[in-house]
């Protein structure tokens, strides 16, 4: 993968760089020792890394500014970084950029119950905004798995999603105002505890924009009262298709699970050998979550139930007990970490229309034979985000960049069935070559005109999302 | 009027164009922009609608109620509920599907199910330019490149003019129940909305007619549910005063004239608030309003006041906004840095300025 290349001059400027810093910011908040650096050389994508010239770990919206207005006024990139757990490369830095870390900024700014809101500083962790409301009976919906590490200004820029997202939405669905501050220094109030935009819809292109069009130090987030109880419902088929079809018969039903997640061969059997979750050996596993009081667990399940049940199920095991749910819910909870034990592994994220779920399975494994690499398969059916791992070894050569062609041919092909590169990771790096896949020339123009609009100078986040010799003359 | 058949025929008609373009769908919700009408009334008909994958696909001037009557077919409908602008507006004609996403139109189970823009899964509309673009697609979880389909969700024909919408949609409820509370100011009905909206019983909508004296709660789903949080929702609203339980078209029936907001409808200047439930109560009795009506548990205030009323030196600063739905509002035109980044869009999507907007929000 290229990254841009790196303009001597402002390799030059490094001196000169740190000092301005060093006045805007208090000298801990300042990092460049080369030693020290390495912590922010790359992400969750780990296959890539580069140090950046600095970084800077800000603790108000007010030192972000003047960082910021430092860089704009030197021409240095910026690249912001909340808790470093993008899959896509999104914090990656470049060796002429300053890393723009959140993670001191942490404080929880109002609870509102009677608003149904929490204020909070950006580089507070996704769970640690449910913690923070928990015991009074509320939670904040988005659950990416990363959910125990990665800081709600990450999940802002990628607009991030997770496993209850059928129900209650994916960030942008669940994020009513902003703090932001633009590239030159400005500090913007988009939105705020209410419930729709002024004027233009600003957040909800702010959401989902990578750190490209501002730096959001404080976010309004709407909160949710828990429901009473959740209980899934495991069920096994012997084909893909008959599994998608059970999802599309429950959706169509009028049930509306709060999860529906799918699980193929491959990946139940690795996980079983792990987790020993006593999962069924069959073709696909389906475990269906619903919401509310025992009595209306019943009834929902019990439609389900009936559900499945026509589509002649290898197993239908209904949890009756917290434990149970736990049993069930364990070996897709640890599907990643199993298949990290025993390959390294490529997870993608694209999103395909759930009707096309049984061409989409039929090729990867089509693929899979095709690459002679491994492929399983655990996503969120209900919603058509696919979570194809595939599994290769970071220590043969060449196998790296076979994962990446097969993971780009997966991708391809999620787009020609009318479904997306990704669903809730974000391109950064990793997808930016494919956009012209899903995008014209003219579609991915409209969206560089926004970031021009935001940061004419193109200094944040600059290489991510579109590929390179689109964004070329832009970044010169 | 306008009224091109093709979306090609829009681009070719918008790239010749040289003098303000007034875009609407059926005009049944807009305060009309300067320049020549132009409609996606010829832009019509369903191209996908999947109901196992909750997704619908609709050129920009179908008529909305086409789309619903598609919907509620296969048991589903739109999660947004949208408001019919006509019995508040006195206006005639066709409501669309594009005219309620370019008013980004949210009825009372905004609260639950999300605003218009939250259902909106992707977009093709013709720029200022006369370019073709689309952004989303059909699928609901997309974060492929940047988000312009929320940027259009709400633009009023400020950005360009859409030809197609995809919609997630949902499972329509079986059953529904309201409970109904009577005779509370409105700051013991925002503080009972705000309880049950508190509460995990999942309500789908909260509204407040001071008028007629009611407070309205509502919940939807499978008929055993209903029930059952029906009944939970009574014992916790107990404290407020007497609850009585509506049932079928008892409970169908007010809902439909708060999502259309009847109680305000009448000769005067028409405004909208959105704020904090919160601060719902003093707002109001800050307005000297002639009708109020509050939905979303008190974040959303409509209110008639006499024409030409300065409703915005009455409000003072708040947290929130008001917008003129019908009425001038005499507004200043804004010069904070959000409204430097509207214009900055604007201009890049309508370097020409065909598409001026009404001047309407404050």
């Amino acid at each position: 993968m290229e990254m841009p290349k790196v303009d001597p001059f402002t390799l030059a400027k490094k001196t000169d760089l740190i000092a301005s810093l060093q006045d805007v910011l208090p000298d801990d908040a300042v990092i460049h020792d080369e030693a020290e650096l390495r912590a922010y050389e790359c992400d969750a994508l780990t296959a890539y890394r580069c140090p950046p010239l600095a970084a800077v770990l800000p603790r108000s919206t007010e030192e972000v500014s003047a960082v910021l207005k430092t860089c704009h006024e030197m021409d240095i990139p910026v690249v912001p970084r909340g808790s470093g757990t993008s899959l896509a490369g999104g914090a990656l830095p470049t060796a002429d950029s300053v890393i723009l870390g959140v993670a001191r900024l942490t404080d929880v700014l109002e609870v509102d119950y009677d608003d149904r809101i929490i204020r909070v500083q950006t580089g507070r962790t996704n769970l640690s905004v449910t913690g923070e409301v928990e015991a009074d009976g509320w939670f904040y919906a988005p659950d990416p798995s990363s959910q125990l590490a990665c800081a709600i200004a990450g999940n802002i820029a990628m607009n991030s999603g997770g496993a209850h997202c059928l129900k209650y939405g994916v960030t942008t669905n669940n994020l009513l105002g902003v703090r932001m501050v633009l590239m030159d220094g400005t500090i913007v109030d988009l939105g705020g505890g209410y419930m729709d935009a002024e004027g233009l819809d600003l957040l909800g292109v702010v959401c989902g924009s990578e750190g490209m069009l501002g730096v959001v130090t404080e976010a309004t987030l709407r909160i949710l009262p828990k429901p009473e109880g959740a209980r899934p419902v495991l069920m096994g088929f012997d084909s893909n298709e008959v599994a998608g079809a059970c999802v599309a018969d429950i959706i169509k039903a009028g049930v509306l699970p709060v999860a529906i997640e799918f699980m193929d061969r491959p990946i139940i059997r690795i996980t079983e050998d792990f987790a020993g979750a006593g999962y069924p050996d069959c073709e696909a596993l389906l475990i269906v979550e619903v919401e509310g009081s025992e009595a209306e667990i019943e009834e929902q399940l019990a439609t389900i139930e009936e559900i499945a049940r026509r589509h002649d199920p290898v197993e239908l095991r209904r949890s009756n007990s917290a434990e149970e749910s736990q049993r069930i819910w364990l070996g897709r909870k640890s599907a990643f970490g199993a298949t990290g034990r025993v390959a390294d592994y490529m997870c993608l994220d694209g999103t395909i229309p759930v009707s096309e779920l049984p061409r989409v399975l039929t090729g990867i494994s089509r693929l899979s034979e095709k690459y002679g690499l491994r492929v399983g398969n655990v996503f969120h059916a209900g919603d058509g985000n696919m979570h194809p791992l595939i599994m290769f070894d970071a220590n043969k050569p060449g196998d790296l960049e076979l994962c990446e062609e097969m993971g780009a041919e997966i991708l391809k092909l999620c787009v020609e069935v009318g479904g997306c590169l990704t669903g809730e990771h974000g391109v950064g790096v990793e997808k930016r070559d494919l956009m012209d896949h899903q995008f014209t020339g003219p579609d991915m123009e409209a969206q560089m005109r926004v970031k021009d609009v935001f940061d004419p100078k193109w200094l944040l986040n600059p290489a991510k999302v579109f590929p390179l010799d689109v964004t070329a003359d832009r970044r010169s | 009027m306008l009224t091109p058949g093709s979306e090609a025929e829009l681009a070719e008609l918008l790239r010749g164009a040289n003098a303000p373009i007034s875009v609407r769908g059926g005009g049944t919700r807009h305060r009309p922009s300067p320049g020549e009408a132009l409609t996606t009334s010829g832009l019509t008909g369903i191209t996908l609608y999947e109901p196992g994958a909750l997704t619908l696909v609709a050129r920009a001037g179908t008529p909305a109620a086409e789309v619903e009557a598609v919907l509620a077919a296969e048991g589903q409908r739109l999660p947004f509920e949208p408001m019919d602008h006509r019995p508040l507006l006195g206006t005639e004609g066709t409501p669309t599907i594009g005219g309620a996403v370019a008013m980004n139109v949210s009825g009372p189970r905004r609260v639950q199910a999300g605003a218009c823009r939250d259902s909106l899964i992707g977009v093709r509309f013709v720029d200022g330019r006369g370019e073709v673009l689309k952004n989303g697609g059909r699928v609901m979880k997309n974060v492929t490149g940047y988000d312009l389909v929320k940027l259009m969700a709400g633009s009023r024909g400020t950005l360009g003019v859409m030809t197609e919408v995809s919609f997630k949609v949902l499972p329509a409820a079986s059953s529904e129940a309201t409970i109904e509370l009577s005779g509370l100011d409105t700051a013991a009905a925002v503080k009972a909305m705000s309880a049950a909206l508190g509460s995990p019983f999942d309500v789908s909508g909260a509204a407040h007619d001071p008028q007629a004296g009611r407070t309205l709660i509502r919940v939807e789903g499978l008929e055993g549910s209903v029930a059952y949080r029906a009944d939970r929702l009574a014992d916790l609203l107990g404290r407020f005063g007497d609850t009585r339980r509506l049932a079928g078209d008892a409970s169908r029936d007010p809902w439909r004239r708060i999502r259309d907001a009847e109680a305000v409808a009448g000769a005067g200047d028409i405004w909208r608030i959105s704020t904090r439930p919160s601060a719902a109560a003093a707002l109001a009795a800050q307005a000297e309003a002639e009708a109020t009506l509050f939905d979303w548990g008190g974040g959303l205030i409509w209110l008639r006041v006499p024409s030409g009323t300065d409703l915005k030196a009455r409000l003072g600063a708040f947290d929130g906004h008001a917008t003129a739905v019908r009425g001038d509002g005499a507004v200043a035109p804004r010069t904070d840095p959000v409204a430097a980044l509207e214009a900055g869009l604007r201009a890049k999507f309508d370097p020409r300025g065909l598409f001026r907007p009404a001047t309407e929000t404050a």
